[in-house]
Formats: structure tokens, C-alpha cells, sequence
């Protein structure tokens, strides 16, 4: 798969609660394939913190209107200014990059998130419906106001909330949802909190379920030249960004 | 026409834009992003005796205007650099030239003998700076009778061009060049990454698991433009300048200062197409100042 440098277009910026925003950019050129789970590079101009790219997860692609959507957190200086861009704004960008979540068939999935971790969930939840999957995703946050999006969760199949506070879905994190003991699952694909991660591929091991997980490593070139964002796994030190960001867990020391 | 063609000694350049070693991977990493016969010439990861498995997660902070790294010299040794990884890219249509590291001198040595049968490698970089290995590496480079010590071993196995990779921790750059170059180095490269630290204050942990690494970026680009032209008032061999350069007027300024030729390093991983928009970028200067040979603005700061 080419990797491309190209300037992209900003549609538009949609809040979706006090830290997080989706990010819909326009290409100028066709989008070559994506698959779930890969990531883009965007480079932030006018800020005196951010020297290096931003990796970001690709959250949903539409080939209709040629435009990829982008969920972002506000942590730093570069993502803040990310939040400040407008309409008709240009996005420099290098992708795709990464591998990509395994696509089964005939199965019943699970995909578990939690905080900006569920960027690429949506994506996903698209690829696994199409392949024929029965796909649950569940979510967790913090409090209501955090449970974003579920409309956009439920064209593909069931969507579950788990919130630290008890305002929406069930008290507490994914990983004691009640649904994890009620249903079996055939694949487990995770992407969050490392904590969260953890007890997601604690819970895959012990049903003996394949599990899948997304890493989320300081990078520099997100292109495999650098070898910063290594992952130690069973083969020695894996680039997250050209080996990953998507692990099976029994490749990774956890 | 420009000439935009420089000469490392008997080493010929297309032009004098190089990349760094360890921003560069092998070369493969670009090839979506450039054309790699654009380059004068390309510097391969640093390669050792044996196999790295380079320091432990995270080996990278960004700081203002540049970054930390601690790779430590990551790479699976010389032999699987000749058998799986030279076939792959020797038919590249520029010079490649591979960067040697080592913990002692014999691991030096073995490695420049076993690359110097490589027919399509022109020349290596010796690596005498590295900042992010616990023995050896910076260690030579810092110390005019260790740095004579390993040029003069290598210089015995090596009969290409040997350039020799400088470091900018230490007190006179200009006494290490002159030992390099009395024991036979044919260039000298400079500068490698200054040794540095981030902290974060709310965990009062250091950022990098090494707690120490090397700087690089427009951050240390001063620095490198100063010891590129105090070497190169002390030294008669050609000088490879590096640190910091981001576009084409920084690659101007060092070859104004002394460089025959410049490498660009971090900038790879923040526009992957910058070596080639610098080579573009340094013939519209030259068109601009009416400059018909690049050769011409080697060294030719203009100092009242």
C-alpha cells in the first residue's frame, strides 16, 4: 500500500463534549484504500511546542465524498490547535499508515473502547459488518456527556455503555460489563487506556478468545525510519508504527 | 544549467544533499515519498558488529524546535546488513554509504572489512558519536588518541572512502578533526546529536528511559554552523555538514560556513519529500545569485 504526503481539506469540526472533537478533512485526489485500524500523520503549522506530526487514528472513511474523519483529544498544544481549525482550512497528512485489525467472517465480535481509544472502533464496526459479523461495541466513559456517537455505532450492530459515574448504561469500566459473562464472543478488538487494554486481553485469555489490540507509542515518522515508537514483543522490538499499531496480544509481553 | 555536483575526494556527488544516518532507515522507507537517484547520496542506519536490540521503550521526546532520541543504535549486525538488506537496495542510482558503530575497536574493524567488499557501497561513515550506547560510540569520538585509535585501525581494513562522524560533545571539535584527518580519514561529518535530557514535572520522571539522549533539529542548528566552520578552518578535507537543516536556505548556510555536501536528518520525519525540495530549492538559489557552480559558494562566508 503507497504511502502519500497531501494536503487535505477541512470540512468541517464537530465538538462532541469539552476534550474531544471529529475532525472531517477532504482529499484533493481520490483516497486510496484505508483499512481499519491505520492512521494518519498531520502535521500542526503556527505552534512554537509542536515540532513532530500528530498521529491520529482514522476513524471513519467515506469514499462517497472522498473525505476521511479524524477523532481527536485535546491533550496538548498540537492537538489544541487542531481543535482551532476551520472550514476551508488545509491539513497536511501523510498515510495511510499501519497494519491493520484482522477482518473474520461469520463471527461474533466485540469491540471494546475507551477515552480518544475508540477512535478507530467505528471504522472497524463498518468492516466487520460488511464481512458478516455480528458486531457488539461497547464503550466506556466517564459520565453521560462523554457517551458520544452511538447513533453512528448502532448502523452496524449493538452499542454498549459503561460510565465510572453511573449516569448512562452500567456503573463502571468495560471490562465488568455484564455482557462479557451473558454472551460468547469470537474476537475481541480493543483500543483505549492501556490499564483498559490489559483487562481486555486478561479477559480474552482467559475465555480463550483472539484478541486484537491497538498501541498507541510516541512516534516520530510514523513511516518505520525513525525506530522510536518500538514495542517489545515474543520477536524483540516491533516499530508500532509500521508492525503495528495493531497487536494480537500473544505477540506482545504483556 | 547549475552544476550542483561536489566531490568528497574520489567520492562523486550529483549534488550535495545526503541523509542522516538513522532518520533514513534504508532507504526503502522513502521510496513512496521520493525519488531516491535525486540524492547525492543516502547514509543507511548504523550498523554494528552484531545484533541491537537498542534501549528500551520510550526513546524519543519532543522538546522546543527539535527531539530527543535514544534508539541506541538498533539493528541486526552486519552480516544480516550484507546478506538480506545490501542485495535489496545496492541498485539504488545514488551513493549509499553505511554508518558503522561499535562498542571496541575489533568491532569496528570486522565490520568496515565485511563492508568494504560490497561493491556498490562507496564509502562508510564512522560513527564515533553516538550519544545512546553505554560503551564505545561517543566515548571514541571524544578523546583525540581514542578517535586517532579507531580511524587508524579501520583505515588499515578499509580502502574506500572513510568519513568519519563527529561529535559535538566536547571541548574542541577542531583538535578531534585534525586527528581523524592525520590518521587517514578522507571527510569528516558533523555534527552528531548534543547530548540532552527532557523531564516531566508532574511524574518527576525523565522522559526517555535512557534519562539522556541525543538532540536534533533546528534546535541545535546554531551549534552545528559554528563547529562546521571552525572545522573548517582547521582541517584540508571535505566536511559533510548536519544539524538542523529543514529547507534549502539552512543546507546554503552550512555550505557557506565550509560543507562540501550537507545531510538532512530529522527533517525526514517531519516532510518525508524534503531532500528533494532542498535539492530544488538549493538550484533556485544558485539561479537567484547567479552562482553557475555550486563549488563556487563552498566556504565562501563573507566575513567583514
Amino acid at each position: 500500500m503507497k504511502k502519500l504526503v497531501q494536503d487535505f481539506e477541512v470540512l468541517q469540526r464537530k465538538e462532541l463534549n469539552d476534550e474531544h472533537f471529529v475532525l472531517d478533512v477532504k482529499a484533493l485526489e481520490p483516497l486510496p484504500e484505508i483499512r481499519p485500524g491505520q492512521f494518519v500523520n498531520v502535521l500542526v503549522k503556527d505552534s512554537n511546542t509542536t515540532f513532530l506530526r500528530r498521529p491520529l487514528s482514522i476513524h471513519f472513511v467515506d469514499y462517497e465524498h472522498n473525505t476521511i474523519s479524524l477523532y481527536i483529544k485535546k491533550i496538548g498544544d498540537g492537538t489544541k490547535k487542531l481543535g482551532n481549525l476551520k472550514e476551508g482550512d488545509s491539513l497536511n497528512i501523510v498515510y495511510p499508515l499501519g497494519n491493520q485489525y484482522s477482518i473474520p467472517n461469520n463471527a461474533n465480535t466485540l469491540l471494546v473502547g475507551g477515552g480518544c481509544g475508540v477512535a478507530p472502533l467505528l471504522y472497524l464496526a463498518k468492516h466487520l459488518k460488511e464481512a458478516g459479523n455480528n458486531v457488539t461495541t461497547l464503550l466506556g466513559v466517564r459520565s453521560e456527556k462523554d457517551a458520544v456517537e452511538l447513533d453512528a455505532y448502532k448502523e452496524y450492530g449493538n452499542i454498549l455503555v459503561t460510565t465510572e459515574d453511573g449516569s448512562f448504561g452500567e456503573k463502571g469500566y468495560p471490562t465488568q460489563h455484564s455482557v462479557l459473562e451473558k454472551e460468547k464472543f469470537d474476537y475481541v478488538f480493543t483500543c483505549g487506556p492501556e490499564p483498559m487494554m490489559k483487562a481486555v486481553a486478561a479477559y480474552s485469555v482467559q475465555k480463550n478468545i483472539p484478541c486484537e489490540v491497538s498501541l498507541e507509542n510516541t512516534m516520530a515518522c510514523g513511516f518505520g525510519a525513525c525506530l522510536c515508537c518500538i514495542t517489545e514483543t515474543t520477536e524483540g522490538n516491533k516499530c508500532t508504527c509500521t508492525e503495528g499499531p495493531v497487536f494480537n496480544i500473544n505477540d506482545l509481553k504483556w | 544549467m547549475v552544476n550542483l555536483g561536489v566531490k568528497l575526494k574520489d567520492l562523486s556527488l550529483k549534488n550535495p544533499v545526503m541523509t542522516a544516518s538513522g532518520t533514513f532507515g534504508f532507504g526503502e522507507e522513502f521510496e513512496d515519498f521520493i525519488d531516491l537517484s535525486n540524492l547525492g547520496g543516502i547514509l543507511v542506519k548504523g550498523t554494528t558488529r552484531h545484533h541491537r536490540e537498542g534501549n528500551p521503550y520510550p526513546r524519543m521526546a519532543e522538546t522546543p524546535s527539535g527531539m530527543l532520541n535514544a534508539v541506541g543504535l538498533q539493528n541486526k549486525g552486519v552480516e544480516n546488513f550484507c546478506k538480506e538488506i545490501y542485495p535489496r537496495i545496492k541498485h539504488y542510482d545514488t551513493n549509499i554509504l553505511v554508518n558503522v558503530s561499535g562498542s571496541v575497536i575489533e568491532d569496528y574493524v570486522e565490520t568496515a572489512a565485511m563492508i568494504n567488499e560490497l561493491e556498490y557501497i562507496p564509502a562508510i561513515e564512522l560513527n564515533i558519536s553516538c550519544p545512546n550506547v553505554k560503551e564505545g560510540g561517543m566515548a571514541f569520538g571524544t578523546s583525540c588518541t581514542s578517535a586517532a585509535s579507531v580511524v587508524k585501525a579501520v583505515r588499515e581494513v578499509y580502502n574506500k572512502h572513510l568519513m568519519v562522524k563527529l561529535s559535538p560533545n566536547v571541548t574542541d571539535i577542531t583538535e578531534i578533526a585534525k586527528a581523524v584527518e592525520a590518521e587517514g580519514a578522507d571527510s569528516v561529518s558533523l555534527i552528531n546529536t548534543l547530548l540532552g535530557m527532557a523531564i516531566d514535572a508532574e511524574t518527576r520522571k525523565p522522559l526517555l528511559s535512557t534519562v539522556t539522549g541525543g538532540l536534533s533539529g533546528p534546535a541545535v542548528k546554531p551549534v552545528a554552523l559554528r563547529m562546521v566552520w571552525q572545522v573548517f578552518n582547521a582541517v584540508n578535507i571535505p566536511i559533510v555538514g548536519l544539524g538542523g537543516i529543514m529547507n534549502a536556505k539552512d543546507a546554503i548556510e552550512f555550505i557557506l560556513a565550509g560543507a562540501t555536501a550537507i545531510q538532512i536528518g530529522t527533517a525526514n520525519f517531519i516532510d518525508p519529500q524534503v531532500t528533494e525540495k532542498v535539492v530544488v530549492g538549493i538550484e533556485d538559489y544558485m539561479k537567484r545569485h547567479n552562482v553557475q557552480d555550486i563549488n563556487d559558494l563552498i566556504g565562501t562566508l563573507q566575513i567583514q
